[in-house]
């Protein structure tokens, strides 16, 4: 007989144990409160996560420390901010597979969004010249997006088809939350100029099959632009890999402060885009008629930069490294999979999305019949569990899923598995107490 | 855990009028199609009757109404002989609207402006107005609410819709 030794357990992708949680917790200072007198169970981190003191710690010592203008002034104070401000951008480069002139500041990923969607109207009124050709969109190109879109990754990109005259398409969603890829397939063709599509659903929990769709628009030589918000802080993002063209995310969903955002894209692509906004810091020569542009990123950088938001954004990155993205992510399918087989256990409770064995990041919204979202949502945070409630800016998605509004409950790495249960527990007696049980 | 917070901000008259929703109708019309004397929202219209209707919605939640009035008469001794509403919310929005259907209907728009005014005065006072309840009725249920800040809103949107409504006519 022979013996087949186990696999050694990989340290890397293996879920956080609870002490570990604990600890990770004690980094966390606003999660230790009362909230109407119980326990503060923070369960809206996919709106905005907290801040380990390290980040906090960050943004205090620059400004303590360096607090100077970056890219300009030949003093000490102005070389040491300079300094730190591209070390950031260095390591969140290399926390996304990306190279450092591929990262781009913005003030969150709407911004980005805007920045892209903004740089091919203006390379659509002929701005960047023939090496920017392949951004001018023009009427019979299309642009096609997902039903499964937070608005921000579908407003910027409607509102761009209404400049350039362009159509905007989009990919439905099955009932089962995942993207329709057989649509998917027909709807992306040889008009198609660029492909926006989130990488994992901030409602459903989804994880879209990234691969697919980026193969889908290369074949037709379209574009892919990524919303990452909802993935870069909960799992290892490999955007080379991915091979999208441009991406997006934002800082205060990955335990850095609000006010700083990411926008990536290709080198080669970044280098031919005709700027968004324009002004002090992007330029190189100036007369009273004209200017020319700096290269990436500063080209797309105008006026004076969110400088401490970007050196606390790398602390939070370098927190993040330390605990290990493939071990967030194990510890958020737990997490996800005990939210989903909690829910889907209470009578009267509607999972929307995927539903038990799938994965998902660390989210599940509910529907409690008869019960508005937002009464749902008082009644939670009365036992003090913050909770997200509304349309979560994904009205068409809710539409299509039959509902106006969800309650949303999302976990991150300090997340315990008691937080879930008090949850479950708590929504388990929404429906009697509004009368509605069954 | 249900607590007595929780009793006090949804009391049973505000549960009991989120589900009976007096006024509610499920389709409005449209507002155009309505001339002096036409019935509307299968209402009895007498003739002479003035429509105007407002939509407000609550960005925060989503939660979205539409109020509609029939005055006859007018100026402020005008009365409201038609009021519906279609609409979409929280058991506080939906009851809210129950109640200002049985506040209003019938006054005369001077009357429902006094109401209006001390209902949001109420409801402004982070529980420190204590309403009357002769004078209040089931909007007295709403006190709970002023002492959530967040659900001021939701309770004053359709009388808010109504507000705008009554504007148009004036």
């Amino acid at each position: 007989m022979t013996f087949v030794a186990p696999p050694p357990a990989t340290a890397l992708d293996q879920t956080l144990s609870s002490d570990e949680v604990l600890r990770i917790r004690n980094d966390f200072p606003v999660l230790h409160q009362l909230v109407n007198g119980h326990p503060l169970a923070y369960l809206d981190s996919g709106a905005t996560s907290q801040n380990p003191i390290s980040v906090m710690e960050a943004e205090q010592e620059y400004y303590e420390q360096r607090n100077a203008a970056v890219h300009r002034g030949a003093h000490t104070l102005a070389f040491a901010a300079t300094e730190v401000f591209e070390a950031a951008r260095a390591t969140v480069a290399r926390f996304v597979g990306a190279r450092e002139d591929e990262i781009v500041w913005t003030s969150n990923a709407t911004e980005g969004v805007n920045l892209v969607a903004y740089s091919f109207s203006n390379a659509s009124l002929g701005q960047g010249g023939a090496a920017s050709a392949r951004f001018a969109l023009t009427a019979g190109d299309e642009i096609v997006v997902t039903e499964m879109e937070h608005h921000s990754n579908l407003i910027p990109w409607q509102q761009l088809a209404l400049r350039t005259g362009a159509t905007l398409r989009f990919i439905p969603v099955l009932p089962d939350g995942t993207l329709d890829l057989a649509a998917a397939a027909q709807i992306v063709n040889p008009r198609t100029r660029l492909l926006a599509v989130t990488h994992a659903s901030n409602v459903v929990g989804t994880i879209n099959p990234i691969d697919d769709l980026v193969a889908l628009a290369h074949a037709v030589d379209a574009l892919v632009f990524l919303d990452a918000c909802q993935s870069a802080p909960h799992l290892a993002l490999d955007l080379a890999a991915l091979d999208v063209d441009f991406a997006v995310f934002s800082g205060h969903k990955m335990l850095g402060p609000t006010g700083i955002g990411v926008l990536y894209g290709k080198a080669d692509l970044l280098a031919a885009m005709p700027p968004f906004l324009t002004g002090g810091s992007m330029i190189t020569t100036v007369d009273m008629e004209k200017a020319e542009f700096l290269a990436p990123p500063q080209r797309f950088e105008a006026g004076t930069q969110r400088i401490s938001q970007a050196i606390a954004l790398a602390a939070a990155v370098d927190y993040l490294t330390q605990t290990g993205m493939g071990r967030i992510r194990a510890r958020e399918a737990d997490l996800g999979h005990r939210l989903v087989e909690g829910v889907t256990a209470i009578p009267g409770v509607r999972l929307l999305g995927p539903g038990v064995g799938v994965e998902r990041i660390g989210l599940a919204a509910v529907d409690v019949a008869g019960v508005h979202a937002h009464d749902v949502g008082q009644f939670l945070d009365e036992a003090g569990i913050a909770v997200r409630v509304g349309h979560h800016c994904a009205q068409p998605l809710h539409r299509k899923l039959g509902v106006t509004a969800s309650t949303r409950a999302s976990t991150y790495l300090y997340t315990t598995d008691d937080e879930v249960d008090q949850f479950l527990a708590v929504l388990a007696e929404v429906a009697p107490f509004f009368g509605v049980a069954r | 855990m249900t607590s007595s917070a929780m009793q006090q901000l949804y009391q049973q008259i505000i549960l009991d009028h989120a589900k009976s929703a007096h006024g509610a109708v499920a389709d409005l019309g449209e507002l155009d199609a309505l001339t002096p004397g036409a019935p509307a929202s299968g209402l009895a219209t007498p003739p002479g009757l003035r429509h105007a209707q407002s939509h407000q919605v609550n960005t925060t939640c989503g939660d979205e109404i539409t109020v509609r009035v029939g005055l006859t008469g007018t100026g402020a001794d005008a009365q409201i002989d038609e009021f519906a509403w279609r609409g979409a919310g929280c058991s506080i929005s939906m009851a809210s609207a129950s109640v200002l259907n049985d506040t209003v209907r019938g006054t005369s728009v001077a009357e429902s402006q006094v109401m209006l005014d001390l209902f949001r005065e109420m409801l402004r006072s982070r529980g420190t107005i204590e309403p009357d309840e002769e004078v209040f009725g089931d909007a007295a249920a709403f006190a709970g609410v002023s002492k959530y800040p967040a659900r001021v809103k939701c309770a004053m949107l359709p009388w808010v819709a109504f507000e705008a409504a009554l504007l148009q006519l004036r």
